[in-house]
C-alpha cells in the first residue's frame, strides 16, 4: 500500500499565443484559461496507477492561488482521493520556496507519504528544480525525468528515456520522482469520478512567510519575427506549387 | 574561475556538443569579467583522456578536472553533484554551469540545492555581471525571463544551441585526476541498468541535404509512412520533434532541436510541427523551410520560407504523388 502525493501547478495554457501579466511576472491566463502542464498530468496518471496497483492512496497538492482548487478537483476526478491547497501567490515564490511548502505538507502528514510525484518542470517557469530541492528538504533520494514509475515490494522502479538509452532506477521508498510526459497517456475523468471529486473536502493551508523569491526581474516577449513566408496554397491542391518550389531549390531527384 | 560540467556519452571520449556550447558561453562570461580562468569538470570513466583534454583545450578550457572512482561509474544526479561540488570547492569557482541537457539540468539543480543558491535554467544570454543578470527561456520558449543571480557561485544551464560551439585553438587542457568521496546518501538513486540504446544515426540527419520532419501532427507512430516516403524520394532523412521521441513514436536520434541534433540542410520540410523555440534552435540554419500545418498562425508557418495550410496526412501524399507523376 503506497501513499502517494502528487504536486501539480496551476499554469496559464500556453498552447496558443503567450500573453504576459501587466507586471511582467508571468503568463496571463485570462484569455487562454488555466490548466496543469503535460508533465504534471502524467505525474497524476502514474500516481493513480501506483495507488491502484498497491491498494494505496493519492493526495494531490498544489501551491498556488485559491483558484488552484480547480486543478486539484480535476485530479480528484481522475482518481486522487484527497486534496491539499497551500495558498500562495506563486509569483513571489522561487523553486526553493515551493519545495519548502511541499516538504512542510509531507512532514506534517499523519500517515506520511512514501512516494512524491511531480512534473519534471513547470510549464511556465521551467525551473527544473522543485523536485530536486524537495528531495533535499526531505532528505530523500530523487529520480528526475521518469516516463514510467511503478512500485514493486516497496521499491520504486523508474525508467528515464535518456539520449543514452532507457535508464532504469530502483530505489526503496520513500522517494521523490519527477515525471516527464510520454511514458503514459493521462486518462479522462469519468462522470462518476467527477461527481465524487465534488464531495471531497480540499484541505487549505497558508504558505509560510519570508520566501527567498524567484530572482526574477521580469518576463519579456521576444519581438515577432518578420514574416516573409510564401504561402503555396491550401491542402493537397498545393502539391504542384510545392513540387515547382522543390525544383527551384534543386532538391528534386 | 568558471567551472563547466562537460558531458561525455558512456564509453566515449567525445564531449557532448551542448557542453561545448556551454564552454563558449563560459568564455564570453570570462571575457566580460576580465579574463577569469575557465575550467572543465568531467565525471565518470573516460577511455581516452588525452583526446578529451585536446578537444576541451581547443574550446578554451585551461584545465580539466576528471572526477572518477567509487560511486561515479554509474550515473546518479546526487553522486555527480557531490563530485562537481568537491571540484568547485577546490577551485573556488564563482560560476558553475552546464549545457541544458537532461543531465546538465539535473546535476546543476542538485548542486544549487546543496549550496543553497539559486539556479537559472536554459540561459540564452547575460546582460550584466554585478549582479550577474541573465535571460533564460521560459514557457516553452514563448517568453524570456530576466533573472538575477547575486549569490556565489552562480549556477546555471545554457539552453542547447543558443550558443555555437567552436574551437579557439587553445592548447590541450591540463588533465587533473581527482577521486572525490561520494557519501552513501548520494548514491541512493543511480542508474542500475541501461537498455541498449538505438543505433545512433544522427550523423546522417546532421549531414543530409533534405530533412523531412514531423511532429505531433503525425498523430501516432503509424503516421510516418508518407513522411518517410517523401524523405526517400528526395534522398533525405526523417527528423522529428521532442514530443514524437518522448511519446516513443520514433527513435531519439531523429530528434531535432535544443536537446536533439542541429541540422542545416538545403531544405527542411516541417509537417505538423508548431515550431517551438527549442525545436527552432535545431533547424534555424536550414537554407529553406517548407512548413505544412493546419494552423496558419503556427510559429513554424510564419517563419518558414514556404507554407502549405492543410492536413499533413493529405498534403504529404499529394506531394509524393506529384513528384512521381512528373518523374
Ligand atoms: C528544455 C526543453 C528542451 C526541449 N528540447 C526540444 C528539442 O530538442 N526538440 C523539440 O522538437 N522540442 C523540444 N522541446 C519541446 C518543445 O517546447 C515543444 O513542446 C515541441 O517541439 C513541440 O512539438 P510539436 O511541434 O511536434 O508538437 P505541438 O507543439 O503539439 O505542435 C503540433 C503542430 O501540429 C499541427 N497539426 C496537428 N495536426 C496536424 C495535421 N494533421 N496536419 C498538419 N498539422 C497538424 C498543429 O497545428 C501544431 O502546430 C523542449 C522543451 C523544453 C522545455
Amino acid at each position: 500500500m503506497t501513499r502517494v502525493l502528487v504536486a501539480v501547478k496551476r499554469v496559464a495554457d500556453s498552447s496558443g499565443e503567450a500573453v504576459l501579466t501587466d507586471d511582467g511576472q508571468g503568463l496571463d491566463g485570462r484569455y487562454a484559461g488555466w490548466t496543469i502542464g503535460n508533465h504534471d498530468a502524467c505525474a497524476v496518471e502514474l500516481g493513480v496507477r501506483v495507488a491502484e496497483a498497491t491498494g494505496g492512496t493519492v493526495t494531490v497538492l498544489s501551491v498556488g492561488p485559491t483558484e488552484a482548487e480547480e486543478q486539484i478537483r480535476s485530479a480528484l476526478a481522475l482518481g486522487a482521493t484527497a486534496g491539499v491547497l497551500v495558498e500562495a501567490d506563486p509569483r513571489t515564490l522561487g523553486p526553493a520556496d515551493v519545495a519548502a511548502e511541499i516538504a512542510g505538507v509531507v512532514r506534517e502528514a499523519t500517515e506520511g507519504y512514501d512516494l512524491v510525484l511531480l512534473g519534471n518542470d513547470a510549464a511556465d517557469t521551467g525551473d527544473f528544480q522543485v523536485p530536486v530541492r524537495l528531495a533535499y528538504a526531505l532528505d530523500r533520494p530523487v529520480v528526475t525525468g521518469a516516463g514510467m514509475v511503478t512500485v514493486d515490494d516497496g521499491v520504486v522502479v523508474a525508467t528515464v528515456n535518456s539520449p543514452y538509452g532507457d535508464e532504469t532506477y530502483e530505489v526503496p521508498l520513500p522517494v521523490v520522482v519527477s515525471v516527464l510526459e510520454g511514458g503514459v497517456e493521462p486518462r479522462y475523468p469519468s462522470l462518476k469520478g467527477r461527481m465524487a471529486a465534488k464531495k471531497v473536502a480540499v484541505e487549505t493551508r497558508q504558505a509560510g512567510s519570508d520566501p527567498a523569491g524567484p530572482g526574477r526581474v521580469r518576463w519579456h516577449l521576444p519581438p515577432p519575427a518578420p514574416s516573409s513566408t510564401e504561402v503555396l496554397g491550401e491542402g493537397p491542391a498545393a502539391a504542384p506549387a510545392v513540387v515547382d518550389a522543390l525544383g527551384r531549390l534543386g532538391v528534386l531527384p | 574561475m568558471i567551472l563547466v560540467l562537460c558531458e561525455v556519452a558512456p564509453g566515449s571520449s567525445e564531449p557532448d556538443e551542448v557542453s561545448l556550447e556551454a564552454l563558449a558561453f563560459a568564455r564570453a562570461l570570462s571575457e566580460a569579467g576580465g579574463g577569469v580562468a575557465v575550467r572543465a569538470v568531467v565525471v565518470g570513466p573516460v577511455p581516452d583522456g588525452d583526446h578529451l583534454a585536446a578537444v576541451l583545450g581547443d574550446h578554451g578550457a585551461g584545465e580539466v578536472r576528471h572526477a572518477d572512482g567509487e560511486g561515479l561509474a554509474a550515473y546518479g544526479g546526487a553522486a555527480w553533484a557531490a563530485a562537481v561540488q568537491a571540484v568547485r570547492e577546490e577551485t573556488g569557482s564563482v560560476a558553475v554551469l552546464a549545457g541544458g541537457t537532461p543531465r546538465g539540468m539535473e546535476v546543476m539543480a542538485h548542486l544549487a540545492a546543496r549550496l543553497q543558491v539559486p539556479m537559472a535554467a536554459n540561459v540564452v544570454s547575460f546582460d550584466g555581471l554585478s549582479p550577474l543578470t541573465v535571460r533564460r527561456q521560459v514557457a516553452g520558449g514563448a517568453a524570456l525571463e530576466e533573472m538575477r543571480l547575486p549569490e556565489r557561485p552562480a549556477v546555471l544551464t545554457v539552453a542547447g544551441h543558443a550558443w555555437s560551439a567552436h574551437g579557439v585553438g587553445g592548447p590541450a587542457a591540463t588533465w587533473v585526476a581527482c577521486h572525490p568521496e561520494v557519501p552513501a546518501a548520494d548514491r541512493r538513486a543511480t542508474v542500475v541498468r541501461t537498455a541498449e540504446p538505438e543505433p545512433d544515426e544522427s550523423g546522417s540527419l546532421r549531414s543530409a541535404s533534405v530533412v523531412v520532419g514531423a511532429g505531433r501532427g503525425a498523430g501516432g507512430p503509424g503516421g510516418f509512412g508518407p513522411v518517410t516516403e517523401l524523405a526517400e524520394l528526395l534522398g533525405g532523412v526523417v527528423g522529428v520533434t521532442r514530443v514524437v521521441t518522448s511519446l516513443g513514436w520514433r527513435p531519439h536520434h531523429e530528434q531535432i532541436g535544443q536537446t536533439g541534433s542541429r541540422i542545416a540542410p538545403d531544405l527542411y520540410i516541417a509537417c505538423g510541427i508548431s515550431g517551438a523555440i527549442q525545436h527552432w534552435a535545431g533547424c534555424a540554419s536550414s537554407k529553406a523551410i517548407l512548413a505544412v500545418n493546419t494552423d496558419p498562425e503556427a510559429p513554424m508557418m510564419t517563419r518558414a520560407t514556404y507554407a502549405v495550410v492543410g492536413d499533413m496526412h493529405e498534403v504529404v501524399p499529394a506531394i509524393v504523388e506529384e513528384i512521381r507523376n512528373r518523374a
